[in-house]
């Protein structure tokens, strides 16, 4: 909706304005594209220009006004991200501190390679496009991130045995 | 004294510890700072150290830079065995091979940009004329050439710190050992400190031996080596051509 606040497009012009917005790591294909214009003509916020041989499509009113309320939008933090790294280590700490840290250990030392490797793939001020660089960005502070919280697994973990205490 | 002189020490590391255990006290308050750590820095090679505080960090340091002896264990600087050598040779290796670069600049702000680069050079008894052009030299590799008859003060944190850098590799030194060098500064900053840091090796040959806590920062490194209760637990090397996943971590009992 944001790429038909701009101009109206055809299907297949919005796909690949999608590709090139978001740094190319967000191919779509164009089955998928259609679906979405599907439902949101359904919705009323997309209307349909069927004057020339392709449906061109532009944001209805409604369209403009859901679009306003979408930037607006912040995440929020309920429920809580689940993902596998999380879950992995929450589970280790089941099987004792030796089998937590090693585990830790693993996932903190694969993680770092990635982001030296990334680090070599996207040197800073390389003069690449900004959308490029922006998504590399996000990348590398994520891992920067679970990084960190695997710093932190591995502080608590031997700080809650140094005091003699069970996980 | 020139230590200089002597055997051709070019191709050897700019840090080789072998077995290195460190103890502090002994009986019941013995702590064991370090315990068995082997770790070679090659000539420009960039490692950095990560672990949890009092896992060892500073104490690695202070025996790369030839400040504390190890218990056990072997510590070669540019080949040489330090904790073999008198004092005075001692003293002589800390000034000429080895640079430092703390968290806290540790500029005099008294001196000039270009008099604190000079002032190891001169202490390690360089000539003022040679210091100077030295000096110039090694400011001109991090980026600073002009406004250097300014104080440390006049200029920003970042630039302040490439001062830092400038005065740790003035004078062809072997090996840098930085220490929380990016602590006081905010992140495009930093950013730019480690990558003047990551950059040096290739243009001088300099080993830089990195400690942080910032998985950012580490992630410039060649080898990023965790250390754990004194002990290596994990390296990881970006030019491993893979992963190599090692033993699967058996369900434990």
């Amino acid at each position: 909706m944001a790429l038909l606040a701009e101009e109206p497009r055809y299907g297949y012009q919005l796909k690949t304005a999608f590709e090139s917005a978001t740094g190319g790591v967000w191919p779509l294909n164009i089955g998928q594209v259609y679906t979405t214009l599907d439902r949101l003509q359904r919705d009323g916020l997309v209307a349909v220009d069927a004057g020339g041989e392709q449906k061109r499509y532009a944001l209805t009113p409604g369209g403009e006004e859901a679009l306003g309320a979408w930037w607006q939008m912040t995440p929020s933090d309920e429920p809580p991200p689940r993902d596998e790294l999380q879950l992995k280590v929450l589970l280790a700490i089941d099987h004792g501190p030796e089998h937590a840290l090693a585990v830790v250990t693993r996932q903190r030392t694969a993680l770092t390679r990635l982001l030296q490797r990334h680090r070599r793939a996207h040197p800073a001020g390389d003069g690449a496009p900004l959308a490029e660089a922006l998504v590399a960005d996000a990348l590398a502070v994520r891992a920067e991130a679970d990084l960190r919280w695997l710093d932190l697994c591995e502080s608590r973990i031997l700080r809650t045995t140094q005091d003699g205490g069970t996980l | 004294m020139d230590i200089r002189v002597g055997p051709d020490r070019d191709g050897a590391p700019a840090l080789e510890m072998v077995d290195v255990v460190k103890r502090f006290g002994s009986g019941a308050t013995e702590v064991r700072a370090l315990t068995d750590v082997s770790l070679t820095v090659a000539p420009g090679e960039l490692v950095a150290v990560m672990g949890p505080s009092g896992c060892g960090k500073s104490t690695l340091l202070h025996l790369a830079g030839g400040l504390e002896d190890p218990t056990a264990g072997r510590v070669r600087v540019a080949g040489l065995d330090v904790p073999l050598m008198p004092p005075a040779q001692r003293a002589a290796l800390r000034r000429t091979e080895v640079g430092y670069v703390f968290q806290r600049l540790n500029l005099v702000v008294t001196l000039t940009a270009l008099e604190n680069v000079m002032l190891p050079l001169e202490l390690e008894g360089v000539r003022a004329r040679e210091a100077k052009a030295q000096a110039r030299e090694a400011l001109a590799s991090v980026g600073l050439t002009q406004h250097l008859d300014r104080f440390p003060d006049d200029f920003s944190g970042g630039q302040q710190q490439r001062i830092a850098v400038a005065r740790a590799l003035a004078g062809r030194r072997r090996l840098i050992l930085a220490d929380e060098p990016t602590g006081a500064l905010d992140t495009v900053t930093g950013d730019q400190v480690i990558e003047l840091l990551a950059g040096l090796p290739a243009r001088d040959g300099a080993a830089v031996l990195l400690v942080t806590h910032e998985p950012r920062y580490a992630s410039w490194a060649d080898r990023v080596v965790f250390l754990r209760d004194g002990r290596i637990v994990d390296q990881s090397s970006a030019t491993d051509l893979q992963f190599e996943p090692p033993e699967p971590l058996g369900a434990p009992t």
